[in-house]
């Protein structure tokens, strides 16, 4: 395959934000990109071609996870950038943050267990129309841990049927053999969800951390494809500034 | 001084599994007459006098509560505007 874009990636950090690191490293040093930490203060994003919203706890998720890091300074850029078909990327509290904002559907509900959720999962990628993922092959599974506590996603009835109709399911809990099923589901998510994109399909957010499933040493490499599959389908910026 | 006192719960379509786990506490210590538990967050405002009800309904939508999954109410006291 060719070579990756060399794109500029601007990682958001929240007070609370505690992935931002190895997302950075796994950009830099293992996919070539360009990339640093945005603090939640800062509103200019005109240098970057996408965003990642790290892992976290931002603001403490107090409240609900993400609902206070909404009204940090950086969120009316970032939605901004959204509109102006940027890629934005949610990891894990990214996901929760994207979801208050509003610039995802649905909501993040406790898990159906009442406990943190830390355990390898797999990942079925659906038949999403969104570029970020149009390097994945629907029905491929991908094996990459997970980390929390309120990643149980909910839609209305009729906002899942809109996504689903659109292809706005990114990703979904599954087995080894990529079957869907109640007892592959870790958290008690809606129909298995464990990704979800934007109408737009430029703002994309799983619950799993595909960053630290990208070094074999780390017990797998799945993660990378999917950061591949992302770093493929961003619109850099000077394409959407043209 | 006024006071608002808001009630959070999650909508009747939104599975209360922390309200499921009460339940099941309950039960478990012999309270078997509990048909239902249903948990939720009370917050309390201490405001100005003359803020309204309009104005606390704002903060519950625009931050106190999630519309997509929980409904709020609100209890005003001691001289808000009802």
């Amino acid at each position: 395959m060719s070579a990756l874009p060399p794109l500029n990636w601007g990682v958001v950090v929240f007070p609370g934000t505690n992935c931002e690191i190895e997302t950075v490293y796994v950009l830099k040093e293992l996919l070539g990109q360009d990339a640093r930490t945005v603090w939640h203060r800062e509103t200019d994003l005109s240098e970057f071609d996408g965003l990642i919203l790290a892992g976290g706890f931002a603001h403490g998720d107090y409240l609900r996870a993400g609902a206070v890091a909404r009204f940090s300074p950086v969120m009316d850029s970032i939605s901004r950038f959204a509109a102006d078909g940027g890629a934005v990327v949610g990891i894990c509290n990214g996901f929760q943050v994207l979801v208050e904002a509003g610039l995802l559907p649905g909501a993040m509900l406790h898990n159906r267990s009442r406990r943190f959720l830390s355990r390898w999962v797999n990942l079925r990628a659906e038949a999403s129309s969104s570029p970020l993922l149009s390097g994945l092959t629907p029905g491929e599974v991908f094996r990459v841990p997970a980390a929390h506590g309120e990643g149980c996603f909910f839609a209305d009835p009729d906002v899942l049927a809109e996504m689903t109709a659109n292809g706005q399911i990114a990703f979904r809990y599954c087995g080894e053999d990529g079957a869907v099923t109640d007892t592959a589901n870790p958290n008690g998510s809606l129909e298995c969800i464990a990704g979800v994109t934007n109408a737009g399909g430029n703002v994309l957010a799983l619950m799993p951390h595909p960053e630290r499933a990208a070094e074999a040493v780390l017990g797998g490499d799945d993660g990378r494809r999917i950061l591949e599959s992302i770093i493929r389908g961003a619109r850099p910026r000077l394409a959407r500034a043209a | 001084m006024a006071r608002a006192r808001i009630t959070i719960r999650l909508k009747p379509t939104v599975l209360d599994t922390q309200g499921a786990v009460v339940k099941t506490a309950l039960h478990s210590l012999g309270f078997d007459g509990v048909l239902d538990v249903h948990m939720g967050k009370s917050i309390q405002l201490d405001l100005e006098a003359g803020v309204g009800r309009s104005e606390v309904e704002a903060m519950c939508r625009q931050l106190l509560a999630n519309p997509v999954i929980e409904d709020f109410e609100i209890e005003l006291t001691d001289g808000a505007n009802a």
